[in-house]
């Protein structure tokens, strides 16, 4: 183990957890929330041609989710220097 | 120059470079075999994936599907993409740390038991040979309609390219190919999505096209294609909903799960050198993948509008029957299209009612093979989507039949039946286990079993409802033990392939359905291929309540979830 004491591998863990519960609740809305639960409320407003409850649904759930595979590599990248797990 | 030539010379040329490639990346040990030698940059390897998961399925029928499904073809967009969500956060970095060649390894270890090993074994052959019969119909149909072979010649040729490539180089051929199918497909996808978004909106973007006003008027495409479904009493494109709210929320998180759970997909993450690399691969795999899945929705709004424009060009102005173009005879005698005169006036009906429509056949898959024809694009273009089509098909079959052949050559023979083989002799196995597949693989391709076409969505249902719940939990928890997830994963397994059966007959087989493939019996009115996230429900749920009453895993076990959870220090991927 590389960390310097227990309670540090006990954090990081900790702060992992809690930087994908954060991402996957934005994953969550983008798509089930946006582009299903709520898609009638949603496309009562319109951007240029597209319901928005629709864009969501086909377009904008998936630029979400790219998003956020990339946010979720930089918060990481920065936890492991935090912790001093990177591997360098 | 002639189509037919043309189509020759592109897919001759692109059948040249994967060969090209497949002669200089040859493998020379399991570790290249299996996870081509585990130095593939994230960049590449995420290329490589896309190619990997955009599938016969995504290039030519996805398309096709949300033309007539609309706003419920949503569930396929969300589903196919958003599981990568999953698989970046929650499995690859982690299996990736773990260092390994296969899915089932890591089951076997996590779970301590060969028994575990061989079930997860016995689900990936089964998610993924249902899959490659996809492809390799993809393959034979592809030839025989661009090329004019027989079907049976083009899934020779087909399997001859795979076998090729995938037999010398393992992961390491797959993976450089894959690259180059990913640059064909990805061409082929979206030259003809651009021209035709110019032709109806005159904006270049296909994403921003469908948002946009039709050329040359202030009439927004989508209100249009709305309001021209409606005049044929078909239901609102961009407001028809897969019949519930429950049953779409269903349907999208079980294609997510089960993308998440692919072994063949899951298998690519294991070539980056680094946890870190595997992150940011996930990003630039779903980056490449998106490409296509965002110029998918377009294609399908534009080709529906296209085709009713074509055969009602105004309102009650209906084409005559000998004035057809000529796309439209090509495809008739494909028998995708079929055309039958009702009220015997010489002209073509379309509409929603069973009793006038006329086009009594318009296959789904038509609306992305013939796109370029209906737009009148040039013949390069059509020649492009022939090779886009079979680099799509090929480029998944070839990772399909890895995650197989490894499956059978490391985790069956070299697990269970004989460990004590050297690497040379595994070596040569995997490569035997490979020409095996691929030949098992055609045979089931010239064969089509009668209940194929109901096996994709089983693929994505049996990888939902048990690797990947196995998987999460293997990570995400020290206390489930390998009673509990042998359990979970059989328990899974089992109330997905009842309910599929329950409604569409034992093995598919229509008179032994037992409860009928009515919805009035659908569990909270999900239908059976969006049923795979109740079957992961059941395997967790199992799963923690088996490990609550059994022993808790060994301390070392418990020190491998650790170990996964640290990203630095990886291991080579190499096995022991």
């Amino acid at each position: 183990m590389a960390f310097k004491s227990e309670d540090d591998a006990k954090a990081y863990w900790k702060e992992n957890v809690g930087i994908m519960i954060k991402l996957l609740v934005v994953w969550f809305i983008v798509s089930f929330g946006c582009g299903i639960l709520f898609v009638e409320e949603l496309n009562a407003i319109k951007i240029g041609g597209y319901k928005l409850g629709f864009w969501f649904a086909q377009q904008g759930a998936i630029y979400s989710f790219v998003i956020l595979t990339l946010v979720y590599a930089k918060l990481m990248a920065s936890l492991d220097r935090k912790y001093g797990v990177d591997d360098e | 120059m002639e189509l037919q030539t043309l189509t020759y010379i592109v897919v001759g040329l692109t059948f040249a470079l994967y060969m090209g490639i497949a002669v200089w990346a040859r493998a020379g040990s399991t570790k290249e075999f299996y996870v081509a030698g585990g130095g593939i940059n994230p960049v590449a390897n995420g290329m490589a994936t896309a190619a990997d998961w955009m599938s016969a399925a995504s290039f030519i029928s996805m398309a096709g599907l949300i033309a007539f499904m609309g706003y419920g073809g949503s569930v396929f967009l969300m589903g196919w993409t958003g599981g990568f969500v999953l698989l970046a956060m929650l499995l690859a970095p982690y299996l990736r740390k773990y260092g390994k060649f296969t899915v089932p390894e890591f089951i076997g270890d996590r779970f301590y038991s060969k028994t575990a090993r061989i079930v997860a074994v016995v689900c990936l052959i089964i998610c993924s040979v249902t899959y490659v019969i996809g492809q390799m119909k993809g393959i034979g149909v592809a030839f025989s309609r661009f090329l004019e072979v027989s079907y049976d010649v083009g899934l020779l040729i087909g399997m001859f390219i795979v076998f090729f490539y995938a037999v010398l180089g393992g992961m390491k051929g797959i993976t450089y190919t894959q690259i180059a199918q990913f640059c064909v497909l990805i061409l082929a996808y979206t030259i003809p999505a651009i021209f035709i978004s110019l032709n109806l909106t005159g904006n270049p973007f296909p994403q921003l096209g469908l948002g946009s006003t039709m050329a040359g008027t202030d009439v927004y495409l989508l209100d249009r294609l709305d309001q021209v479904v409606g005049e044929l009493g078909f239901a609102e494109y961009t407001t028809q909903a897969r019949l519930s709210t429950m049953n779409m929320f269903a349907y999208t998180m079980s294609l997510m799960i089960g993308t998440a759970g692919l072994p063949h997909v899951i298998i690519r993450f294991f070539t980056v050198p680094k946890v870190k690399d595997a992150r940011a691969s996930a990003f630039w795999a779903l980056i490449f993948i998106s490409i296509l899945y965002t110029t998918a929705p377009a294609v399908a709004g534009m080709a529906r509008l296209n085709l009713i424009n074509t055969i009602e060009p105004a309102a009650g102005e209906n084409l005559a029957y000998d004035e057809r173009p000529q796309w439209f005879k090509n495809w008739e005698t494909t028998g995708l299209l079929e055309f039958e005169d009702k009220n015997g006036d010489g002209k073509i009906q379309y509409n929603a009612d069973k009793t006038t429509n006329e086009m009594v056949k318009i296959d789904r898959d038509i609306m992305v093979l013939a796109n370029p024809e209906i737009a009148q694009l040039p013949n390069w273009v059509i020649a492009l989507v022939a090779a886009g089509g079979l680099a799509a098909a090929l480029s998944t079959a070839a990772g399909l039949l890895l995650a197989i052949s490894s499956a059978i050559s490391h985790d069956l023979l070299k697990g269970v039946i004989a460990p004590e083989i050297t690497e040379k002799q595994e070596l040569m196995a995997s490569r035997i286990a490979m020409a095996a597949a691929i030949a098992g693989a055609g045979y089931l391709g010239f064969n089509p079993p009668d209940f194929a076409a109901g096996t994709v969505a089983l693929a994505f249902g049996l990888a939902a409802s048990s690797i990947f719940p196995a998987l999460m939990m293997g990570i995400f928890s020290k206390s489930i033990n390998k009673e509990g997830a042998i359990a979970g994963m059989i328990a899974g397994i089992t109330i997905t392939l009842l309910y599929v059966f329950q409604h569409k007959g034992i093995m598919f087989i229509a008179d032994t359905s037992f409860l009928g493939d009515m919805s009035a019996n659908w569990f909270l009115g999900i239908e059976p291929n969006a049923f795979g996230v109740v079957g992961a429900i059941v395997n967790f749920v199992v799963a923690f309540a088996v490990s609550k009453v059994t022993a808790e895993p060994p301390q070392e076990v418990q020190d491998l979830v650790e170990h996964i959870r640290v990203p630095c220090g990886v291991e080579e991927a190499h096995d022991h």
